[in-house]
């Protein structure tokens, strides 16, 4: 257990002036460096100033240790972290960041890396050491305390950044800025499993009156001092956001099931019948295969249903975006990304005389299915296939909706001629939905839904206010998607076996998932 | 901005898709783009107003408790302005009613450069040379937010003095102050009648605060060891009390001008003047931020050095 270590460490602190203590400084700080130079440089820099070799194709960069400005703590606003803070974002990682968890460091040597970290800033060492605000206690949540929660995020003018639905989406998210300056997104608050603090209502109450130090993110502790809302509202508010959406990633499924209608297939994505419909959550990751590679994907994960009704298949795919790109108010935003980001060989954006972006991208998906069906495990290169084995995609952006192409590699794609897809989006609120339709057979084309047989699918993002255009996207591996058959006939192929078909980039995704997930 | 129609045949060329290797550079329409444009030059005129500025009289800092008048002086000057007063940007609150109610016709304007008959405005000036020991601070220094808006632009506090933060409008604001040499602070008011009490620790010339909800929302916060400093009013003129006689080197410092030094010898009942000339050619100097002052105690010194 870490408790005897801990309190030695306390300890130093305490006596530290006297020579023994400093020469046990010195011994923890060289281990600490021996671990830093090891596991954290690379990103961090070899002089703890958040700049190193990776760190520019990094947003939110790399933590600069000189300027000891800690985003996760449980002291007040500009205050140093504790120990324990700084233990708790090295255990856990920040989610939604490059920062992941360190499981394979031990106590000692992350005891060690505290120390060496702390003396990177002349801060340490000033005063007495940080103490932990006093948090008082949760009152409890439920149904109650949730309502009154939505009311005190209003009164907080929560959504001037985080949007009404906590998205991310609010007025001011184009123009947020860290301390450095750099583009800085307002937290999507209903996909908790990506905050960096953690995504227990503790993590969230306590980020409330901490503030996250180097970012927008207020300290809410004088609002609350003076009454504008009271203590327990504060912990209302952390239930009411801690009920925005699950605050694990939702469970990854292989196999999206594609149930049969029976009133109909609804005519568009706004229908009510799509709330009665299984939804399935696939994460994705920056394109980081082929140059230029995205470090910093804007788009993570994507929501999708199906259904069909025996001639047709009808697909909703949901993500969040809290820019409606292409929109001038996010100009700013897009300058900033071309101008922070190491782009990796992409040809940034030019600005014309008055600043403005001589292009603004528009957002796009695309759904990707091979032509043919596969044979065995067989299926074409997951980056939208290559010249040997084309894919079929379903391609939508804003600016000219709905299409379908063949793609022979990542910057090869023809139309295809039929047009077979239809569909359309609309964003709402910071976020999209798409909905797609097409026949489940056609005799044109490879592509055959034929019940009881999956067919292998995969997914690209891209967000046009991040700058996100050609290989600049967000990737998936191969999934599957499986058409329900009639009640009567029997299912061909078990889910299990469809997972067991699934590639090992697949599993690659899971184990991200797995570290992002952990937290709190 | 006008969407293309969604035909669905209407984009087989110059689209997201479609552009093959050119996609990176120009996979959409430009012309669109540059329809989409938004002007985004300033406004003219108004140069030279001091709308909602800084006050009348150059504020003077908080006086030392325990002074004897009789070893004492006063400095008093001018932030003197020549030639072509750079037109400031007019600063677009549209997505705040009630704060752009309260300005005038020609709404609000950026408060970078405020000239006023020839006197400069908002310009930080401070003892920077020759201090020797100080008495601490007494009082508050106070900061609000009215309008959108800091007031004042711009502060000085002495090390260690109480910083009240208010707000007199009834909407967000967070105050996020960025120094370099102190512990910063980002705290959010969101309606009227909050106040926070800040502190800064050391000296720090100067700390930069702002506002996140609304960009255009900029204060600076001069630090000092001493209550010798003064922030010039609306007409350029500043005035510091009770300054122990001596020899000093005083700085001042403007937020578009950087810094510019004076020598000054106070006597004790006497009034030392201390101007200082600036012009609009001068604007993109070079402008120190985060500044440490470290006093030396002993040498009857304070020493500018940059610590990092
Ligand atoms: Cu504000």
């Amino acid at each position: 257990m870490r408790a005897p270590r801990g309190t030695g460490i306390v300890l130093l602190v305490l006596f530290a002036g006297t020579p023994s203590a400093l020469a046990g400084q010195e011994d923890a700080a060289a281990a600490g460096k021996v671990v830093y130079d090891r596991w954290c440089a690379e990103c961090h820099g070899e002089t703890g100033q958040g700049d190193g070799s990776a760190a520019a194709s990094m947003l939110p960069r790399p933590r600069d240790f000189t300027q000891a400005l800690y985003q996760i703590r449980t002291t007040g606003s500009g205050q140093l972290p504790t120990d324990a803070d700084i233990r708790f974002a090295i255990e856990n990682g920040l989610p939604g960041t490059t920062m992941p968890g360190w499981p394979n460091l031990t106590d000692g040597e992350i005891d060690d890396l505290i120390v060496y970290l702390k003396s990177f800033s002349r801060f340490f060492g000033q005063g007495p050491a940080p103490e932990p605000l006093d948090f008082g206690s949760d009152p409890g949540g439920g149904p109650a305390a949730v309502e009154a929660g939505a009311a005190a995020y209003l009164t907080m003018l929560c959504e001037e950044c985080h949007g009404l639905s906590g998205r991310g989406d609010g007025t001011s998210a184009p123009t947020l800025e860290d301390w450095r300056g750099l583009p800085i997104r307002a937290a999507d608050l209903t996909e908790a499993w990506v905050l960096n603090g953690g995504s227990s209502v503790e993590d969230m109450h306590t980020r409330m009156l901490t503030g996250l130090d180097g970012t927008p993110m207020p300290s809410a502790i004088d609002a609350m001092n003076s009454g504008v809302v009271s203590p327990d509202e504060v912990w209302q508010l952390a239930h009411y956001l801690a009920s925005l959406g699950p605050r694990e990633m939702p469970p990854l499924r292989d196999v999206i099931r594609v149930g049969r209608a029976e009133g109909g297939l609804p005519a568009d994505g706004g229908e009510e019948a799509w709330a009665g419909v299984e939804a399935f959550y696939f994460p994705l990751s920056g394109q980081v295969v082929q140059l230029p590679r995205n470090f910093a994907p804007a788009v993570d994960g994507l929501w999708v249903q199906g259904l069909h009704d025996g001639n047709d298949i009808a697909l909703r795919v949901q993500w969040n975006d809290p820019s409606n790109s292409p929109d001038p108010n996010w100009d700013e935003w897009q300058n900033k990304i071309t101008t922070a980001l190491d782009l990796d060989g992409a040809e940034p954006i030019a600005l014309d005389s008055v600043g403005a972006p001589t292009s603004r991208p528009p957002d796009a998906v695309l759904l990707q299915f091979p032509f043919e069906p596969p044979e065995g495990t067989d299926r074409p290169y997951f980056l939208m296939g290559d010249a040997r084995e084309p894919v079929y995609l379903w391609t939508w952006d804003s600016e000219t909706g709905v299409g379908a192409g063949r793609g022979r590699g990542l910057d090869s794609v023809e139309p295809l001629a039929e047009d077979p897809v239809a569909g359309e989006a609309t964003w709402e609120e910071g976020r999209w939905t798409l909905y797609l339709r097409r026949s489940i057979e056609i005799e044109s084309d490879g592509l055959d839904f034929a019940e009881g047989t999956p067919t292998p699918i995969a997914f690209q993002a891209w967000d046009g206010s991040s700058a996100e255009v050609g290989k600049r996207s967000s990737v998936s591996t191969w999934y599957y998607i499986l058409l329900e058959p009639p009640a009567s006939s029997t299912v061909v192929v078990t889910p299990l076996l469809a997972m067991l078909l699934t590639g090992a980039f697949g599993l690659v995704l899971v184990r991200r998932a797995q570290d992002r997930r952990r937290d709190g | 901005m006008k969407q293309r129609g969604r035909a669905l045949n209407s984009h087989l060329r110059n689209s997201f898709w479609y552009g093959g290797k050119s996609m990176r550079s120009h996979f959409w329409n430009r012309s669109a783009a540059l329809l989409a444009v938004v002007a985004m030059a300033a406004c003219g005129g108004g140069g030279g107003s001091s709308e909602g500025a800084a006050d009348d009289a150059g504020e003077a800092a908080p006086a030392a408790a325990a002074v004897d008048p009789s070893t004492v002086g006063t400095i008093s000057g001018m932030a003197n302005f020549g030639g072509m007063v750079p037109t400031m940007e007019a600063i677009d609150m549209s997505a705040e009613a009630d704060c752009a109610a309260g300005y005038g016709a020609d709404g609000p304007m950026a408060q970078n450069v405020l000239v006023s008959n020839g006197g400069l405005a908002n310009v930080f000036v401070y003892l920077s040379e020759g201090v020797s020991g100080a008495p601490a601070a007494s009082g508050a220094a106070e900061l609000d937010q009215v309008n959108c808006r800091y007031t004042p632009h711009v502060l000085g506090v002495q090390s260690g003095q109480d910083i009240e933060i208010s707000n007199s409008d009834n909407l967000l604001h967070n105050i996020n102050a960025t120094p370099t040499e102190n512990r910063g602070f980002n705290i959010s008011q969101p309606r009227a009648g909050i106040t926070s009490t800040q502190r800064f620790q050391v000296a720090e010339v100067m700390v930069p605060v702002r506002c996140d909800v609304h960009g255009w929302m900029q204060a600076y916060i001069g630090v000092v060891d001493h209550p010798y400093f003064a922030v010039t009013g609306a007409d350029g003129s500043y005035s510091i009390a009770n300054v122990p006689a001596g020899d000093y080197t005083m700085t001042a410092w403007h937020e578009e001008f950087g810094t510019m030094t004076a020598s000054v010898t106070v006597t004790a009942g006497g009034t030392a003047m201390a101007s200082f000339d600036y012009s609009g050619e001068m604007m993109g100097a070079d402008v120190p931020m985060g500044d440490a002052l470290v006093l030396e105690h002993g040498t009857n010194r304070i020493r500018v050095e940059r610590t990092q």
